[in-house]
């Protein structure tokens, strides 16, 4: 009873548990959570590994769902050479005739585009994005030794390790992977019998993504938690940088539209195993009416996109964060309106929950409820317009190293403002009307949520991976891959553009047997082969990341960028724990460079007398 | 160093994941309301076992609150009962709803035909998943009040709270459901 006061718990109790205790180490003689191989590196429980488990599971299914979508852009390119040689890979997915001639099987082409959309959104760059630099920097940048939970932490990464094989499992089923779109739209979803791909594979599906959202239900919790219980002293919530911003926000929109996306999948599961009528109603299939009355395949729609407009921010806000942090350390700059970054955030965040009816303004939503949607999609323009200004006036005038991590951060804001652009566009319900489900739409998202989030998690891999790995990549390398990158992307989806102006509708299996756009046929080919070369650079990237690893220029400095914040007071190959002594304490905001003739002062550096902190105004 | 807020970390986790069960209920009944009011809709009652039910679980969180009322005063005996008795009125609530499942079936609203019913199979149904998870919780409680020696700790304080704060939400979390239920139908 001694021990419990009228709060509830004092501060020793607390102490106790998370060990965040400022003698740490004193009582840590031999640390129980890295004490042999298995919790080291596999069931480990240390932000610091998990984020690495993250990402390089991120990365493994980046190159599965890169690579699928050349094997389909192969198809829409070359509709007519020999796919014969991928026999081997793909099995009966290629069909070869007499004459040796060997084609993508169809069905099989729409679970390749399925597959693609689903491991590249969720598993690439949610859990691959957000996992890695939340888990990484959460704790770092804020002066915590670990997570909330530790152990929390560990299931979120065994969890999304669990869906991953489930999904794997799914490509090698004899019947194929779901096939009908990452959205999952019923009927095709709903009904077993409806294509090959919605049997077996579509049950794994949704498996998979429920045991998804409970990872990130169980990391977004830690994220949240951490971010508000755990900070070092003198880390308000003005003194936080960006970085952290970003991901307490993704966090916070992940734990409210995730289980939305939930209530869906139960809802389609009791349609597909239990013979209920949520989403079904009046279906012929086979010749033969199906009993199901009465229900309504647009309820579906409204619960995915829900969730589904919010996770295209969950995507983008950590992106955001990274190149914020990148751009300012790389400039020597402080960020151009702390303030208005983290408010604009907050609007986005706030924005993303109404508005999602924008993905259905075709799928027969009253006209007037439309407005509504159109309104308010337009008016995410604002705080994205303020974010983009305020990293421009970040650069302006900046003393810019031109690194690895620079310049996918400068790309970033290049690609947000392209993709951004058509946003515009496509939010409006009349030019939406013409547009839909045309490339213009496969462009658009493609740059700003696609490609633009891989500039910011390739940025933050290569300005943090001194702090994972204690040695640098390659920036010869890393030089190759963006400028190849860049051009590369461009290259691919500018033309979609083009295409989805004249009407070519995504999705179809090939467009050299229409009339209407069988003249884009160069235009195809032309993205294929710089699709292929962006694929090849990427490689370059994988090559020099795990390179690296192993060889890469050893950092000798504990702080080699000269950034202000905490993660760089930490030992060059920080243990469990982080701090080898005493928590660093926060005396400043993160931004001061280039203030009072010093290039930077570091977070942990106290007010000099009659200084003003930077946050504060 | 300490944590900033005066509230344990691990509850503040367990009130962000009310926050996200609650949203995934939120998603059902808006979905609930959004089919409604799209017409061909079965109308019925709402069988009146559920309200017994409602009691039922509502009395099991006035127990659990007492048991670790008694917990805190060091009555072990009490504490220990009341413990029983809230699972016990927690078991009791599955077998009422699922009695109410059987009684609705009975006058025709089965789980297959208008979603109107499905829509209360499939709401009640996930919600006892959750009392389950809440029953589980308590087994373990029971578990360490009936074998560990009985002893006031803060660690066994702050499990204690967990355990029981689930529990209070998952019965005000059925409340919101019933009396939108009732409402609706």
């Amino acid at each position: 009873m001694a021990y419990v006061t009228e709060t509830g718990y004092n501060e020793e109790v607390l102490i106790k548990e998370n060990g965040l205790n400022d003698h740490f180490h004193d009582h840590h003689h031999g640390d129980k959570f890295q004490s042999n191989f298995i919790t080291t590196y596999i069931f480990s429980q240390d932000h610091k590994m998990i984020a690495r488990q993250f990402l390089i599971t991120g990365m493994f299914w980046a190159i599965i769902g890169a690579a699928m979508s050349i094997v389909f852009r192969l198809q829409l390119g070359f509709p007519e050479e020999n796919m014969a040689w991928l026999r081997p890979i793909l099995g009966k997915w290629i069909t070869v005739d007499e004459a040796g001639m060997g084609r993508l099987a169809p069905e099989f082409y729409y679970a390749l585009v399925t597959m693609h959309g689903t491991i590249i959104v969720f598993f690439v760059l949610t859990a691959g994005l957000s996992g890695t630099f939340s888990n990484l920097l959460i704790p770092l940048q804020l002066g915590a030794r670990d997570m909330a939970s530790g152990f929390l932490n560990m299931l979120s990464y065994w969890f999304f390790f669990l869906s991953s094989a489930v999904m794997l499992y799914s490509l090698f089923l004899s019947t194929g992977p779901f096939s009908g779109g990452w959205t999952a739209y019923p009927p095709l979803s709903a009904l077993p019998q409806a294509s090959t791909g919605s049997g077996t594979g579509m049950t794994l599906w949704l498996l998979s993504l429920t045991f998804f959202v409970v990872s990130v239900l169980l990391g977004g919790i830690n994220y949240v938690t951490t971010v508000l219980n755990l900070r070092t002293k003198g880390m308000t919530l003005w003194r936080m940088p960006l970085t952290i911003w970003a991901f307490f926000l993704t966090a916070i929109i992940g734990i409210l539209s995730f289980p939305v996306l939930v209530s869906g999948f139960f809802l389609l599961m009791f349609d597909r195993g239990l013979g209920t009528s949520f989403y079904l109603s009046e279906i012929f299939i086979g010749g033969k009416a199906l009993e199901n009355v009465g229900g309504s395949p647009i309820l579906y729609q409204h619960l995915f996109w829900f969730l589904g407009h919010p996770e295209v921010y969950i995507i983008i806000l950590p992106a955001m964060g990274l190149v914020s942090e990148v751009l300012s350390v790389h400039a020597r700059k402080p960020i151009f309106g702390y303030k208005a970054m983290v408010m604009s955030m907050l609007a986005i965040g706030f924005l993303s929950f109404i508005v999602w009816a924008h993905h259905m303004f075709m799928s027969g939503v009253n006209p007037f409820i439309s407005n509504f949607f159109v309104l308010f999609t337009l008016i995410i323009a604002v705080p994205s317009a303020v974010k983009v200004f305020n990293w421009i006036a970040t650069l302006f005038g900046g003393n810019i190293r031109f690194n690895s991590p620079m310049l996918f951060a400068i790309g970033f804001v290049s690609l947000f403002i392209s993709g951004g652009l058509t946003g515009i566009f496509l939010g409006n319900s009349a030019i939406d009307i013409p547009m839909h489900d045309t490339y213009f739409v496969v462009a658009h998202f493609h740059i700003v949520m696609g490609i633009a989030a891989f500039f910011g998690m390739f940025a933050g891999v290569y300005h943090w991976f001194p702090k994972m790995f204690g040695r640098f990549m390659n920036e010869m390398m890393g030089k190759i891959h963006f400028w190849g990158t860049i051009a590369g992307a461009y290259a691919i989806f500018w033309p979609m553009h083009y295409l989805g102006m004249a009407g070519v509708p995504r999705r179809y299996y090939r467009f050299d047997t229409f009339e209407a756009f069988k003249h884009f046929e160069d235009t195809n080919k032309f993205i294929t082969v710089a699709a292929i070369i962006v694929f090849a650079l990427q490689i370059v990237f994988v090559i020099n990341f795990f390179y690296s690893i192993f060889n890469g220029k050893k950092v000798t400095d504990a702080n080699p960028w000269g950034a202000t914040t905490l993660e760089w007071t930490t030992p060059i190959e920080p243990g469990h724990g982080n701090w080898e002594g005493n928590l660093p304490a926060v005396e400043r905001w993160p931004y001061d460079y280039g203030k009072n003739g010093r290039e930077f002062i570091p977070q942990w550096e106290p007010l000099a007398a009659g200084e003003q902190d930077g946050g504060n105004h | 160093m300490r944590s900033n807020n005066k509230i344990h970390p691990k509850k503040f986790g367990l009130y962000i994941s009310f926050a996200s069960i609650m949203m995934m209920f939120t998603g059902l009944t808006s979905a609930h309301i959004v089919r409604q009011s799209a017409g061909n809709w079965l109308e019925f009652k709402i069988p009146p076992i559920f309200f017994i039910s409602t009691v039922v679980i509502l009395l099991s969180s006035a127990t659990i609150h007492l048991s670790y009322k008694s917990f805190l005063k060091g009555r072990e005996q009490q504490y220990k009962w009341l413990m029983v008795l809230s699972a016990v009125l927690g078991f009791a609530f599955i077998v009422l709803q699922y009695e109410g499942w059987q009684q609705l079936n009975a006058i025709g609203v089965d789980l297959k035909g208008n979603p109107s019913g499905s829509f209360v199979y499939a709401i009640s149904g996930i919600h006892a998943a959750h009392v389950l998870g809440g029953i589980g919780a308590i087994a373990v409680a029971l578990l360490h009040a009936f074998s560990l020696p009985f002893k006031v700790t803060p660690v066994r304080k702050l499990r204690f709270e967990l355990t029981a704060q689930y529990w209070h939400f998952v019965d005000f979390l059925w409340v919101y459901l019933i009396v939108f239920l009732v409402m609706q139908h």
